[in-house]
């Protein structure tokens, strides 16, 4: 991996200054040991004009894999530093950040024991990456360095010029230009931004990165436009790292073994959990409407059939006349998740003696399910291949057999009144279907029929006149409850 | 005469004791329990109080403890009856609420309980505690209240739900008793057959007499030495019960024909019996035939019908037959509610819009290892499911009488001459025995696992694996039914010290060699994606044997059982063009099947990897392309300035060479599709055909069958693999076997896979050896291990790989997967099918260094 720094000058401000900034010779090529390779700085040109000085990382990609040898896939801490097809000896990532602050720390804290005036004195930069990965793409890029004063240019690089239909790689090749930086600046901004722009989830986080950030930032993170989406990029990694290391290495595996992204099968939680944890008006709508049926019918112990992070577990707790909740899950790591947000490993014990968390796959028939007076399946159905929608209705109407049902699932009429869905999309990457009313109502009463069921859909949000709600929801009954209630 | 006179008598009673059963002995401290249990049972089958309490208090006297002691018997006495070994209570049992106890236990496990009573005399029983340190100081009141219990208990015995009651009366009597054990009425496992089980008859006679003809009977006795069985309800409804029952009886009195009764049976017993019972479904029938029947006859059909036992284990355990089916904790067990579920079954409580009771489905309950068949509930066709099958095909009601031969398990049937009874509602294969689509049970293959294996014997699945392969499993898989098999992941060759390689077919050569194998095949690598195609002959067959829903004639999946084409159509497509070059090839015939299961390699590996190719490999390339030139012409600069770089030019360069011989390597394996334009399928093994795996057949003959579908194919669908043989043995052939890898990979192919020739081949210790290992090209290698894995500072460090683990793991999936195909062509149930294709998956998701 490789950046250059160039200044220019004239023979009262020689360009060469940029030897005694940066604290390394231009006449020399040093070589500098990093945790990770050996980084090399050296001058291509170095006259009175025009300096450059050129930051060269050769990072050891073998030792990178087998740094964290022992138990699980060859031991390093996540899935693609264990990758000996790796970007990081050529793209410009946290790595070089890292070696950047290490080889220029001086420069980067605006320190010069030979000519103390120098580094507070703006001189003309033009710094290039020729290889940046960038998350968000030339637009970002723009957005972070535009706004410090860099006159930016940002090229993507395309995948492989012999497949033009792969289209652009993640990096572009960034040049910036500025006249009004010093280069303190400019080594704070790359610290702080090349991180932010990788935002991979390969780069071992330090408990002190708060403090590193807050000291690179110094007067400019701040006021910045983008401060919070680099702060939360910055320092999200490290939740993230950590949840890989526990709980996706069997998935990871698994994608491996057939050539798959994990992200392609690891998906059961969205990866933008900020979201659930401010919901959308219509998830409550939703939650409102299935409390309200479920209290209605005078159930006691219920099934949450995909529960997935538990939300609706944790609102079914609150009422004290459910006195067992069951949430199932196929997903361990949404299990884990609504775990914590349940915080059952602290909850009293007459509290968690309501509620239980099970991997349960609904595609098979569960003895452990039966005998519950209702069960609700919440946005859960869209996320399955309809081929495999007979065995969900046998195991839920068939074998499990609660005396309610509760099925929601969105309206796919209604998506044109949602501004920022593009036309013919579905709502969620992993919804494999989304069924108009009509689809819903006739998959419904086909249901009730097959298994004894009397069925009602009702809508869920605002009930659009033209193209219906957002959510629909059928609510399932069996004859037995009907006869009870007619007795 | 002297001969007999010096043997003595037996002076004792003989104790008829059934072999599985609850024995409760009963009698005061000192009636001398634990020494008639010590002589009569073994050691582990005795549970005693005293050796509970001291287990639970130290102390095997602490009378304190005894609440908590009896918990622990009771846990013991139930494990022991849950896995079907008799079991000895040696406790007073004086009390009938500690008796009460003994018997719900018996009952909860389907047993008989048998009481034992030492009635010993008060005197005896305290001098005998006298002599005991431990018992000398217990108060004579005890021993005098345990003797006034057991008095007032005796009259009860029976009536408190002992099956048998044994009394004996005085330590003489006591000391001289044997206990004789008995067979459960219902164990006929000595017995092999062969068997010819025959459905519901309901008074069909003339049916009876045709499908006894054309199984070979000769007026009831057939000339092979076959037994028929009879699954009960074999009057009521039909036309001439009583000419049924002549010919039944008859049958079973001469140790032709062996009978279990139904609930019609059962029905029309209590008929006979004097019993008040509704004359309805057909009882009315049979009465009024049975009203010309002399008094004898009837005497005789009482009496037959009183005899009856309600299900049969035969045939080693193997087959059990019983009217209304039977789930597996019920088999050979005796109690009232497994008789009652013998009879008629079991029901969810519900009824139908017929007024009928629902039946609950407990067929697909079923896991059983024993074939259970029975009857009850008329279907159109008799089918397996579970390795159950219900042999009532309403032959009443116009439909036919079915038979099973056992052990053949084929199905012979007679039609009805026509309908001699109106049904109340219309067949259909609705609970037992249907095919529509109702899932697995989660318990086949969740949470931490066994799974037997032929090849390989126990092989044990972790939790968090089953749990990873669940998730994948449920939310990408196709229909289990379409999904038979899963490929087992293949061990790379022995790294090889030869300078510049990290794999070299030396290694492989030799290693077989050690085996003890002579002959390999080397199979080209493809270099595209795995694949597995199921195809059937046409959608019908596809409907039938697999239970296909929607119309499809077969699957196309990878790895981890993902469908390969998002799109139908596609796959359809494709299973079109590999039939007809299939049906060219008269592969269908010639294999006697309608369906091949084939292992393949489906090309180019960028239509599925394309994910991968665009975050990783073409990444890696574009990285690389960016700035390796800027880098090199910075070096250069400097270099030209006169700084010294030493020798990072040098380095820098090979770098770029090295990051442009790694883009062409996966450029190889990329081109773009248009459809099925470009798109190539390069089978390499058939893996099961109709009722047969052909994993083991060797793989010459292997190629030589899909080569001749491979030229059948005019569509550029099917690709040969090329291959050579080598014998290990030859230094010659070896040397051949590696010029043509150097040869094929020089020209940037991927490799090879080498084989046994005999395909699955055993060491001299009886294990499989390694089905196949891989030896990958040296270009290829760097998609593997990085673009600069060659470099020598690289290698030497990248030698330092460990292959146990996979090794190990490739002959667990192996094995699993000849399980799979073994129980596919066996015609096994689906969860035994899909049990060992789960535990590949979850195996995958073992942790091993997924660079091998």
């Amino acid at each position: 991996m490789f950046l250059t720094i160039s200044t220019t000058g004239s023979p009262q401000r020689p360009a060469t200054d940029l030897g005694f900034l940066l604290h390394k010779h231009p006449e020399k090529a040093q070589a500098f040991s990093t945790s990770y390779g050996t980084a090399h700085v050296l001058y291509p040109e170095a006259d009175a004009e025009r300096c450059t000085a050129a930051l060269l990382l050769e990072v050891d990609a073998v030792a990178l894999v087998r740094r964290g040898k022992g138990k699980g896939r060859g031991g390093a801490p996540d899935g693609a530093l264990a990758q000996y097809v790796n970007d990081r000896p050529y793209a410009a990532s946290s790595l070089l950040a890292v070696a950047l602050s290490g080889v220029f720390s001086s420069a980067m804290r605006g320190v010069c024991a030979a000519r103390p005036e120098l580094p507070a004195r703006p001189r003309p930069l033009h710094v290039e990456v020729p290889a940046l990965p960038a998350r968000g793409g030339p637009g970002l890029v723009r957005r972070l360095f535009e706004p410090l004063g860099w006159t930016v240019t940002a090229e993507p690089v395309a995948l492989d010029a012999e497949f033009p239909g792969w289209g652009d790689s993640r990096y572009v090749r960034l040049v910036l230009e500025a006249e009004t930086l010093t280069l303190a600046e400019a080594l704070r901004h790359l610290y702080v931004l090349l991180p932010v722009l990788d935002d991979a989830k390969h780069y071992w986080v330090s408990p002190d990165e708060v403090d590193k950030l807050l000291r690179a930032g110094e007067g400019w993170l701040p006021g910045h436009p983008e401060h919070k989406l680099i702060t939360s990029r910055y320092l999200s990694r490290r939740w993230s790292l950590t949840r890989q290391a526990m709980e996706r290495l069997e998935l990871v595996r698994l994608a491996e073994a057939d050539d798959s992204d994990v992200e392609e099968i690891d998906n059961a939680v969205a990866a933008e959990t900020e979201s659930e944890e401010r919901p959308t008006p219509l998830a409550v709508r939703r939650r409102e409407a299935i409390l309200t049926v479920l209290r209605a019918s005078g159930a006691a112990r219920v099934l949450d059939l995909g529960c997935g992070q538990g939300q609706l577990v944790q609102a079914l707790l609150k009422d004290p006349s459910f006195t067992e909740i069951v949430g199932v899950d196929v997903s361990m790591r949404a299990l884990a998740i609504a775990s914590r947000r349940l915080k059952l490993d602290r909850m009293g014990e007459r509290q968690a003696a309501r509620v239980r968390l099970l991997q349960g796959s609904l595609t098979y028939t569960d003895k452990r399910l039966g005998g519950y007076d209702a069960a609700v399946l919440s946005e859960v159905i869209e996320h399955l291949d309809p081929p495999r929608l007979p065995a969900l209705e046998y195991a839920v109407f068939g074998a499990a057999r609660p005396r309610t049902v509760l099925v929601t699932t969105p309206n796919v009429e209604y998506n044109v009144r949602w501004e920022t869905l593009p036309a013919g999309h579905v709502r969620h990457g992993d919804h494999r279907f989304e069924w108009t009313r009509g689809e819903f109502r006739a998959w419904a009463a086909e249901v009730a029929e097959r298994h004894r069921y009397t069925v009602e859909v009702v809508p869920v949000g605002p009930d659009d006149p033209e193209v219906g709600p957002p959510t629909q929801m059928a609510v399932f009954t069996t004859g037995a409850v009907k006869e009870a209630k007619a007795a | 005469m002297t001969a007999t006179a010096v043997t003595p008598r037996p002076r004792g009673r003989a104790l008829p004791v059934t072999d599985l059963s609850l024995v409760v002995l009963v009698g005061a401290s000192g009636s001398g329990k634990s020494t008639f249990a010590r002589r009569h049972f073994k050691p582990t089958e005795v549970v005693s109080s005293d050796f509970c309490r001291g287990l639970v208090a130290d102390d095997e006297n602490d009378q304190s403890a005894s609440r908590d002691a009896f918990d622990v018997l009771h846990y013991i006495a139930g494990k022991r009856l849950a896995a079907g070994r008799r079991t000895v209570v040696d406790a007073t049992n004086v009390q009938q609420d500690g008796r009460r106890q003994l018997i719900e236990l018996a009952r909860k496990h389907d047993v008989l309980p048998i009481a034992i009573v030492l009635d010993v005399p008060e005197a005896v029983c305290a001098e005998r505690n006298a002599t005991r340190v431990d018992r000398a100081d217990m108060p004579r009141r005890v021993i005098q209240r345990h003797t006034r219990e057991l008095r007032r208990s005796l009259r009860h015995l029976e009536r408190e739900g002992f099956r048998k009651v044994h009394v004996l009366r005085g330590a003489e009597e006591v000391e001289h008793a044997t206990v004789v054990t008995e067979k459960r009425f219902n164990d006929l496992t000595h017995l092999a057959g062969p068997f010819d089980v025959i459905g519901d008859v309901h008074g069909c006679a003339a049916e009876l007499e045709a499908l006894l003809g054309k199984l070979g009977y000769v007026d009831g006795r057939h000339p092979e030495g076959r037994t028929a069985v009879f699954v009960g309800d074999l009057v009521d409804r039909g036309p001439d019960s009583p000419g049924v029952l002549r010919r039944v009886m008859a049958m079973v009195k001469a140790g032709d024909a062996l009978c279990v009764p139904g609930n019609h049976e059962n029905k029309f017993g209590r008929h006979l019996r004097g019993r008040k019972v509704q004359h309805t479904h057909g009882l009315a029938e049979t009465v009024e035939q049975m009203d010309g029947e002399s008094e004898e006859f009837r005497a005789e059909v009482r009496e037959f019908i009183d005899g009856l036992v309600s299900h049969y284990v035969l045939d080693g355990g193997r087959l059990v037959v019983c009217h209304a089916g039977l789930p597996e904790k019920y088999h050979g067990r005796t109690s009232g509610r497994v008789r009652s579920h013998a009879l008629y079954g079991d029901t969810t409580g519900e009824t139908d819009e017929f007024g009928l009771p629902v039946r609950y489905p407990w067929a697909e309950d079923y896991r059983g290892r024993a074939a259970v068949v029975y009857g009850h509930t008329p279907v159109p066709e008799a089918t397996w499911l579970n390795n159950t099958i219900c042999l009532d095909t309403g032959a009443v009601f116009g439909g036919k009488l079915t038979a099973l031969r056992w052990p053949e398990r084929e199905l012979v049937d007679v039609p009805a001459e026509r309908v001699w009874y109106e049904p109340a509602r219309p067949l259909r294969t609705e609970a037992p025995g249907g095919h529509e689509g109702r899932p697995l049970d989660l318990a086949d293959v969740h949470g931490r696992r066994f799974v037997e294996t032929r090849h390989h014997g126990r092989i044990s699945i972790r939790e968090e694996n089953a749990a990873a392969a669940l998730e994948v499993m449920s939310r990408f898989a196709i229909d289990p039914r379409l999904l038979p098999y899963l490929p087992p992941t293949m061990a790379p060759t022995a790294t090889s010290h030869l300078d510049g390689y990290l794999e070299h077919p030396a290694e492989a050569f030799a290693q077989y060699a050690r085996d003890g194998v002579a002959r390999v095949v080397c199979e080209e690598k493809h270099m595209g994606s795995r694949a597995v195609a199921l195809v059937c002959r046409d959608a019908d067959v596809a409907a039938r044997r697999f239970g296909a829903a929607g119309g499809e004639t077969g699957s196309l999946y990878t790895r981890t059982g993902r469908p390969f084409f998002d799109d139908a159509s596609v796959t359809e497509e494709v299973l079109g063009r590999l039939r007809t070059a299939v049906t060219e090839a008269g592969l269908w015939d010639e294999l006697a099947t309608d369906w091949l299961l084939l292992d393949a390699e489906l090309m180019p590996w960028s239509l599925k990897a394309a994910g991968l190719l665009r975050s990783q490999y073409a990444a890696v390339g574009a990285a690389s392309g960016a700035v390796l030139p800027g880098a090199l012409a910075a070096l250069e600069g400097a270099a030209a300035r006169g700084v010294d770089v030493g020798d990072l030019l040098g380095r820098q360069r090979e770098r770029a060479d090295s990051a442009a011989a790694f883009t062409d390597a996966y450029r190889r394996y990329c081109w773009t599709t248009d459809g099925l334009d470009g798109v190539h399928l390069a089978p390499f093994q058939i893996l099961a055909v109709q009722g047969r795996s052909l994993a083991a057949l060797p793989h010459d003959e292997q190629l030589a069958l899909i080569d001749r579908a491979v030229e059948h194919d005019t569509t550029g669908l099917l690709r040969t693999t090329r291959r050579l043989y080598v014998d290990t043995a030859d230094p010659e052939s070896v040397r051949a076997g590696v010029d043509w890898w150097l040869e094929m990979t020089g020209r940037g192919g991927e490799g090879m896979v080498v084989k046994p020739v005999g395909a699955l081949v055993h060491d001299e210790k009886g294990r499989p050896v390694q089905p196949g290992v891989k030896c990958r090209g040296r270009e290829y290698l760097r998609i593997v291990y990085g673009p600069e894995y060659t470099r020598p500072e690289n290698l030497a460090r990248l030698r330092d790989r460990f292959l146990g683990h996979k090794r190990s793991l490739a002959l667990r999936e192996y094995a699993l997967g000849l399980e799979a195909l073994d129980r596919l062509a066996g015609g096994e149930p689906l969860w035994r099918v899909h049990e060992p294709v789960f535990a590949v998956l979850a195996l995958e998701s073992e942790p091993v260094d997924p660079r091998l």
